[in-house]
């Protein structure tokens, strides 16, 4: 029997949910148990509702439950909304005395902020008596608790802190029919980190020495946790006048030879593309990150979508080869980051990665990142000694498309980079054969990067009668639901894409093939996804589809799947 | 080594016969023979229009960019490699139209680049319309009721930040290439606006227009470059009389001087350790 909890915070912006949600996740997390916690927030800095939800097992999880066990309610709003989501037995965690006259069984009164005051001299500390209140109905460790705080609060707030959690632990040790007492789950050590995170660390791993951004939510914490280290790390972090400037610089940091990245969202890219072809007609390696939010236009700043799939295959004017990845885990994320770098300057070109506000800002538990794995390939670069002597032609013809590169400053070669189309020195041409020939050479690179495919991740039954299809940051909810149905008597299968673009044919092809049916499910309207096998399989899929601006569970995947068959 | 004219060599322009370019290209050459700099020290980036073409037409590492935005290759290649020389190269299109906000942003933060804007007050590339600086009232293909009031580059400039403002025109070789010369040696944003003649599709602003109008201002004794307030005066100047010369100049420290990442080097110097990142994890403990 797995042992497993579900917190919910929710209160105003501004009321402390965020800081409430991460310490309560960390401190499940430091307990052994696996952690997965989403946050939903409006586009405000005070006022409106936002919650934070954590759930906690003692085996892998990778997606959130809709039902609570322990509702930690920092206003009452939080309680009308979220009562009804309540497990048999969950109960409410409140401050009775700033939420006077409500009744039932369900509700725990700690009065937070009296308490913050009388044991801790602050009432600032009132989320924390609640923090304290929580971790008490489920017997956490009190020696853990007290670490977490004075490792998170320095010197004297850490003190006051650690008084205010404790009034809240004890008080909660006297509302005995609402504890929901458990053990340590584990006693692996494992990272809590949420996507923006995994990918800033991936970045920094990959010797990422320029980013150039301009701030939008989701992506604005990768720029900020890279400003934030680059001292350290020899990096430069320009923020930018607008998106136009942080990809054209980002272009520029590229040509001189170092290691350059931007990112943005949906409503940024959009001003990026052309400069996306400037990257791709120079072949000039560059990392970009897209953090799709729900468009068109402002959208749903602060919700989620995998609107971008589209846009991002096919972004800026003409044709021209890219590699698109869709990370699906924290692993992912800094996984996928480490090779990108790799494959901008091997293949010479833009690699986007796409990710959306859920994976951004959601924490997943995960093992530490193994840096001694990480390789870096800067693919084929200059060397007179061994080039065929005249000048440097930083375009010049070869049979996998890939032109050595040099970089300004080098004795040896002068660097010439154009954006008109350009014959082998970089000189802008007008004439039919060298277009022709320049448009061979940088397509032919698509025949290495089609070897180098990642391949999508398959878990399930193999002899699957039903197939599930999903890409980039699904991949916890879809697998929760197919091995929610495969406890049934039905086989599932569910096969997950972490790179789109090449497309993996055979791979998809091969899978619906074997299936019955398959479903494609997917954060946007138009199943972006399931037209893109079409269109590279010939195959037709039926669609699970989701654009209200809000992730997918495993219990609305179950229903629909329900509702469908 | 000492750098000669015909290290400066490149193709042959395609500019239209007495474009105002010609003048631009040889005083660029000049300016660059006389400061000894190596091309493999040189980086032009471009913009796009007959301007952007400049650096195919001479000698150095060239990053021919996008209509309106050589302005953030440009000042991103010096952060990563500040050994190198960047000019940047455009026209009146491409860097006060396009690219006013790179222009605007770049002289504010204070990149140690110099600016070269091509301003023939037209578009040529496109044939004749409109451009930023057309003279109010100027009929083209696209403003038959007469174009709006122009834009001013220099004013502009000097209220953005930039910490050389000066003015050349391109049919004085002499004056451009030292002005161009003060712009390279010059710590800082240096914006040289370079009057230039459009044979094809400017009738008005002509060489003889030009020549009619165009002072020098250190033939003024009294004025002093380093007065901000009367160098924006200066800068309303335009006419019966056209100024050309320093209008401005300030001492103020170069963005590039601000980031403690380049204190070990140039960016492109300092070597990539993965495992140095292992010191990242800890937090997430």
């Amino acid at each position: 029997m797995t042992a497993e909890i579900n917190f919910m915070v929710g209160g105003e912006a501004g009321q402390g949910v965020q800081s409430v949600g991460l310490l309560l996740a960390k401190a499940m997390a430091r307990w052994g148990y696996y952690v997965f916690a989403d946050q939903d927030y409006e586009s405000r800095v005070r006022g409106g509702h936002n919650f934070f939800r954590i759930r906690a097992s003692d085996s892998h999880v990778e997606a959130i439950r809709e039902s609570v066990d322990i509702l930690i309610a920092l206003n009452k709003e939080s309680i009308d909304l979220h009562r009804r989501e309540l497990t048999k037995g969950g109960v409410i965690v409140y401050d009775g005395e700033k939420l006077p006259g409500l009744a039932g069984n369900d509700l725990i009164n700690v009065p937070f902020t009296s308490l913050a005051k009388e044991e801790a001299g602050d009432a600032v500390m009132a989320n924390t008596v609640a923090l304290g209140a929580a971790l008490g109905l489920i017997g956490y460790d009190v020696n853990l608790l007290n670490e977490l705080l004075t490792g998170f609060f320095s010197g004297e707030s850490g003190a006051k802190n650690v008084k205010a959690a404790n009034a809240g632990y004890e008080l909660a040790q006297e509302f005995e029919g609402a504890q929901r007492k458990l053990t340590r789950g584990g006693e692996d050590k494992r990272m809590l980190l949420n996507g923006n995170e995994a990918m800033a660390v991936g970045a920094i791993a990959a010797g990422c020495k320029f980013m150039s951004a301009y701030p939008m939510t989701p992506i604005t914490s990768i720029m900020e946790y890279l400003a934030a280290h680059s001292a350290e790390f020899g990096l430069v972090v320009v923020p930018a006048e607008d998106e136009i400037s942080a990809i054209n610089m980002t272009v520029g940091a590229g040509y001189t030879g170092v290691r350059a990245m931007t990112a943005t969202s949906g409503g940024g890219f959009c001003l990026m593309v052309e400069g996306l072809g400037l990257a791709a007609m120079t072949e000039t390696p560059i990392v970009l990150i897209e953090g799709t939010r729900p468009g068109p236009a402002i959208g749903l700043p602060t919700r989620t979508e995998q609107g971008d799939l589209d846009f991002i295959l096919h972004a800026s004017h003409g044709e021209f080869p890219r590699v698109v990845f869709a990370p699906a885990t924290v692993d992912d994320c800094f996984n996928l980051m480490t090779q990108a770098f790799n494959i901008a300057e091997r293949y010479q070109m833009p690699v986007l990665l796409i990710t959306d506000h859920y994976m951004a800002n959601s924490y997943f538990t995960a093992d530490k990142f193994d840096l001694s794995k990480v390789t870096i390939d800067r693919g084929l670069l200059f060397d007179k000694n061994k080039a065929a002597g005249g000048t440097y032609k930083r375009y010049a013809y070869a049979e996998s498309g890939i032109s050595p590169r040099a970089f300004p400053g080098n004795r040896d070669a002068l660097v010439v980079a154009d954006s008109d189309e350009h014959d082998e020195a970089g000189h802008l041409i007008e004439d039919a054969e060298t277009r022709t020939k320049m448009m061979d050479k940088r397509f032919k690179k698509m025949d290495g990067l089609k070897k180098e495919i990642v391949p999508p991740r398959y878990y399930g039954a193999d002899n699957a009668e039903t197939l599930l299809i999903g890409w980039g940051s699904t991949y916890g909810v879809i697998k929760e639901a197919a091995a929610t149905m495969n406890t049934s008597d039905s086989a599932f299968g569910h096969l997950h894409l972490s790179q789109i673009w090449p497309f993996p044919v055979e791979a998809v092809s091969a899978a619906m093939k074997k299936a019955k049916r398959t479903y494609v499910i997917e954060n946007n309207f138009t199943g972006q996804l399931a037209g893109l096998i079409r269109e590279q399989t010939g195959l037709a899929a039926n669609s699970i589809l989701k654009y209200d601006g809000r992730p997918f569970t495993p219990e609305i995947i179950l229903a629909e799947l329900r509702k469908q068959r | 080594m000492t750098v000669k004219m015909e290290d400066y060599n490149g193709l042959t322009p395609s500019w239209c016969p007495g474009c105002g370019n010609f003048g631009i290209l040889s005083a660029v050459k000049k300016a660059l023979v006389e400061l000894n700099i190596d091309p493999h020290d040189l980086l032009l980036v471009s913009g796009i229009g007959q301007a952007g073409k400049l650096p195919h037409y001479t000698k150095g590492n060239v990053f021919n960019s996008l209509h309106g935005r050589p302005m953030p290759p440009a000042v991103a290649a010096k952060i990563c490699n500040r050994d190198l020389k960047v000019i940047a190269i455009s026209g009146d299109g491409d860097g006060y139209g396009e690219g006013g906000n790179h222009f605007i942003h770049a002289a504010r933060r204070n990149h140690d680049i110099t600016y070269l804007v091509h301003d023939n007050q037209i578009y040529g590339l496109t044939k004749g319309q409109t451009s930023p600086t057309s003279d109010f009232g100027f009929v083209t293909k696209t403003t038959p009721q007469g174009a709006p009031p122009p834009f001013n580059p220099l004013g502009i400039a000097i209220a953005a930040g930039a910490t050389l403002v000066a003015r050349s025109f391109a049919g004085d070789i002499e004056h451009l290439s030292q002005m161009i010369k003060e712009g390279i040696n010059h710590k800082g944003f240096a914006l040289i606006d370079i009057l230039q003649p459009c044979v094809s599709f400017n009738h008005k602003n002509t060489y003889a227009w030009y020549k009619e109008r165009v002072y020098k201002l250190d033939t003024d004794a009294s004025y002093n470059p380093a007065d901000k307030f009367a160098a924006f005066k200066k800068a309303q100047e335009w006419g019966e009389r056209i100024p050309i010369g320093v209008f401005y100049r300030e001492d103020k420290p170069v963005y590039e001087s601000e980031f403690p990442a380049l204190e070990k080097g140039t960016l492109v110097s300092q070597a990539i350790e993965p495992m140095k990142a292992e010191k990242l994890l800890a937090e997430f403990f």
